[in-house]
């Protein structure tokens, strides 16, 4: 499969990406690793004129401590998030996010940027985002802004980027020894999640639940009530109305939802 | 557009179209047909490579996006009829049967072997989540790794 013609540009900083963006606008997407964004356009599901490559701007990448929060560059890799000693410290459920995405050659490539801008609701990070309460900066025209993660997803594949706007770094909060459950049922070796439960600090995030990653609020509630992992979890579908596929209807995803809730309050790290 | 990167030890420079992906250079541009299209759809691992010295699969990278990097492929293993040390233990155990995913798979091993040059049995099946072998030859595969890993020559390879 081979994608419709594009034109072709490497942005060689931060800057120069906002310039381009700011020619080109909705004619234009941003190539980081291109494991959500090729795939698409070699399915000619998207055909965007130009691309903006992003994925060896140096300064969009790595990953630095800012006081209890850990910022992390938009292109840094999931392999690199894996491994990386300062998140597998203060945000280990992170780290395991990102080693739980596709097989390691995606890891080689797929970015955490990307797969937060890509917003696909079954995907490991937005999840893990949603959960850890982590937040995105925005870099645009007027400045930066910074978007916590339960507004930046706002439906299918959908967030408040703008198209003249770069998501350049992402925030989550640094806190070492923290306990943290992460549960993903899927069929098959590298696939998206059926349905994914992530939790931490009192926050549980549900992955393919809905058209973005959401919080099981109620079972929250109940877990900070004092309520046993079994009876929370047991709420962990409460308004939910998850899309149905081949893999699961609704009925069957709400039982997941509830019954790898109980496992993530149960076997926490 | 004009790409200068370096496959298999030697400097190449090409005019590409932007949209001309690794696998398709590699296999039609420069004739080097060990990168094999399966699925094409990145999933089953077959047109592994090694991109600056880690597993991609070319299938869903661009050309243009290997610029100023190294790309080896099976053909850059070993060293004239010299096999490299994962591509002799795939012989040695028979890790093989239609082949149409070894070449993919030997990559594969390679970049594992070189980032764990001691996995275990778990690590190398789980280190080849991303190659299919439709054949289900997945044992004798696990054992030429696990042999190369033995011979302790995995990092030689890079």
């Amino acid at each position: 499969m081979i994608p419709a013609p594009f034109d072709y540009v490497a942005a060689t900083s931060a800057a120069h990406a906002l310039d381009l963006l700011a020619e080109y606008g909705d004619d234009a997407k941003v190539l980081a690793g291109g494991h959500s964004l090729l795939p698409m356009m070699k399915l000619r599901l998207a055909a965007p004129e130009v691309l903006i490559d992003i994925g060896r701007v140096t300064d969009l990448s790595g990953i630095t401590r800012d006081g209890d929060e850990l910022v992390i560059g938009a292109t840094t890799r999931h392999a690199d998030l894996a491994a990386s000693a300062l998140v597998r410290e203060g945000a280990p459920l992170l780290a395991h996010a990102a080693a739980q995405v596709g097989d390691p050659q995606i890891r080689h490539r797929g970015t955490i940027g990307g797969s937060l801008a890509h917003a696909d609701p079954a995907a490991d990070l937005p999840m893990a985002l949603v959960a850890l309460g982590g937040s995105v900066e925005l870099r645009g025209p007027a400045g930066t802004r910074t978007v916590v993660a339960d507004d930046f997803f706002t439906g299918y594949f959908e967030t408040v980027l703008g198209p003249d706007e770069l998501l350049c770094a992402v925030r989550v909060p640094s806190r070492p020894g923290l306990p943290w459950g992460y549960q993903k049922f899927t069929r098959r070796a590298n696939d998206w999640a059926i349905v994914g439960v992530a939790a931490s600090g009192g926050r549980i995030a549900l992955a393919n639940m809905g058209p973005v990653p959401i919080r099981a609020r109620a079972a929250e509630q109940a877990a900070a009530d004092g309520a046993s992992a079994a009876q929370a979890a047991q709420l962990a579908a409460e308004g939910t109305s998850p899309g149905e596929d081949i893999h699961a209807d609704r009925a069957f995803r709400q039982h997941l939802a509830r019954v790898l809730t109980r496992r993530a309050l149960e076997h926490q790290a | 557009m004009q790409v200068n990167l370096t496959v298999n030890g030697k400097p190449r420079a090409d005019d590409v179209e932007p949209r001309l992906l690794l696998v398709h250079y590699l296999r039609e541009h420069l004739g080097l047909r060990a990168a094999n299209i399966g699925c094409d759809t990145t999933s089953c691992g077959a047109c592994t490579v090694l991109l600056d010295g880690q597993s991609v699969k070319s299938c869903t990278v661009l050309t243009a996006q290997a610029a100023g990097q190294e790309v080896i492929t099976a053909e850059g293993l070993g060293d004239g009829d010299q096999l490299s040390a994962v591509q002799a233990a795939f012989r040695q155990e028979h890790g093989l049967q239609c082949g149409f995913c070894t070449p993919g798979m030997v990559m594969a091993a390679t970049a594992l072997l070189a980032e764990n040059p001691h996995p275990t049995e778990t690590q190398v099946r789980e280190g080849l989540e991303g190659n299919f072998c439709r054949c289900t030859g997945y044992h004798n595969i696990v054992r030429a790794v696990l042999a190369a890993s033995a011979a302790g020559k995995g990092e030689a390879d890079q």
